[in-house]
């Protein structure tokens, strides 16, 4: 790693001041992917700020209707978390498939949904639960906070402080890893919210998505077999040494099958 | 520089670092407790693994100046040669190494899945170990000896 700067601010505003300060600052959170690239070289902040000293950062309120967790909470606080696995059971399940046990004892939501890796898990349950991402200064739909590949609708500086998410009627993961990294090759999170249905896409496309073809089909009838003959013409599928375009594709036909048919079973 | 203050192993500790040192290379280089292994410096291998405040955490990703406050455990914290830890009599009596390389990291990890998972069974032991690789592929032994420590059936 190279040199730079080490911070450690207790506040928001002490946060974002020293990042005006700094030539070329990066927040750091858990640090799961922000440490082994910076090792790698392919990061040469001056200037690190580590967030966990933020204390407002932190905490989960859950309520019937929205579960908020603040951007610190590490995946096996998700995971484990009583409350949160009785409101919202699928968010629980799919922080238990992030990574591995060291990497979810350390590893952050904020963390991971600022980075929007293509793979990554929270961000499919971030579109398909309607969630609201809070900053410092505003909050934003999590309709539109993916953009592109690593990148968001965060402005420099910006930081997320918590993620509000929706409690849907019933909702299930489904997830195709790559057997080494534990990645999602493709991630679906299918939603209920009193019969509208969501669709959140992971480790398909650049960024997470809505797949909103397949909303609309399931809309009309949750039957997995009205799918068949939709050919996602919108999505720009990612291919890579893990997975073709194509096999992607079918990924998310098979997983999409999967997770109809177990929320079907759900009740 | 900054200055760095934790517990390791019960003791406090004090030392300047740089903000680029890793937790691993403090342990190793500075305090030298070389029983935590650098594996593949990737965080992929888990042969680095330590308790940070009891919770198993791969120290070649974590900064040094990031854990100010904490509580550290490595594999020499655990237990002395007359009085092991009993992860490490069931690793012993379950013959679960071979060469031993990954083996800190291994009972690390091991004794955070039984401290903090309720109702662990083996399926459980073989999720929870995903993050640590034996290159002699010496699994089965291993998952054999935390389950005895575990109490967990098939």
């Amino acid at each position: 790693m190279q040199l730079f700067n080490y911070h450690k601010p207790t506040s928001l505003d002490e946060a974002s001041s020293l990042y005006r300060m700094a030539e070329d600052p990066i927040y750091l959170g858990g640090g799961m992917t922000l440490i082994p690239t910076m090792k790698q070289r392919l990061a040469s902040p001056t200037d690190v700020i580590d967030l966990s000293g933020i204390d407002q950062m932190r905490g989960v309120v859950v309520s019937r209707k929205s579960v908020s967790i603040g951007a610190l909470t590490c995946h096996n606080e998700i995971a484990n978390n009583a409350e949160i696995q009785s409101t919202l059971p699928v968010l629980s399940s799919l922080a238990k498939l992030i990574g591995d046990n060291q990497v979810r004892n350390r590893g952050t939501l904020g963390g991971s949904i600022a980075n929007s890796d293509p793979a990554a898990d929270y961000p499919a349950s971030v579109v398909a639960l309607g969630a609201t991402i809070y900053t410092q200064d505003r909050t934003i739909s999590g309709d539109v906070f993916f953009q592109a590949l690593f990148e968001t609708a965060l402005e420099p500086g910006e930081i997320i402080t918590r993620v509000e998410f929706q409690v849907p009627t019933r909702a299930v993961y489904q997830k195709f890893p790559n057997p080494a990294s534990r990645y999602a090759v493709v991630g679906v999170l299918v939603a209920d919210f009193a019969g509208e249905i969501r669709v959140g896409v992971t480790g398909a496309g650049p960024c997470a998505f809505r797949a909103r073809d397949m909303e609309a089909v399931l809309n009309r009838a949750l039957d997995p077999d009205g799918l068949q003959e939709l050919g996602l013409s919108e999505v720009e599928f990612n291919s890579d040494l893990h997975a073709s375009a194509e096999y992607r594709a079918h990924l998310l036909h098979v997983l999409v099958r999967r997770a109809i048919v177990e929320l079907v079973a759900l009740d | 520089m900054t200055t760095v203050t934790m517990t390791v192993n019960g003791k406090p500790v004090s030392e300047n670092v740089e903000g680029r040192t890793l937790l691993s290379t403090l342990l190793r280089d500075d305090l030298r407790l070389t029983g935590t292994h650098i594996g593949c410096d990737t965080s992929q291998c888990g042969a680095c693994t330590v308790l940070l405040n009891n919770r198993a955490v791969k120290s070649c990703s974590v900064l040094a100046a990031q854990i100010e406050d904490c509580k550290i455990t490595t594999i020499e914290g655990i237990g002395t040669a007359d009085d092991l830890h009993p992860m490490q009599v069931a690793f012993r009596e379950c013959h679960a190494l071979q060469c031993g390389f990954c083996t800190p990291g291994m009972i690390m990890q091991a004794i955070d899945l039984v401290e903090n998972t309720p109702n662990l069974d083996k399926r459980g032991i073989r999720e929870g170990l995903e993050g640590n690789i034996c290159r002699c592929t010496g699994y089965h032994n291993i998952v054999r000896a935390v389950a005895s420590v575990a109490g967990a059936v098939d």
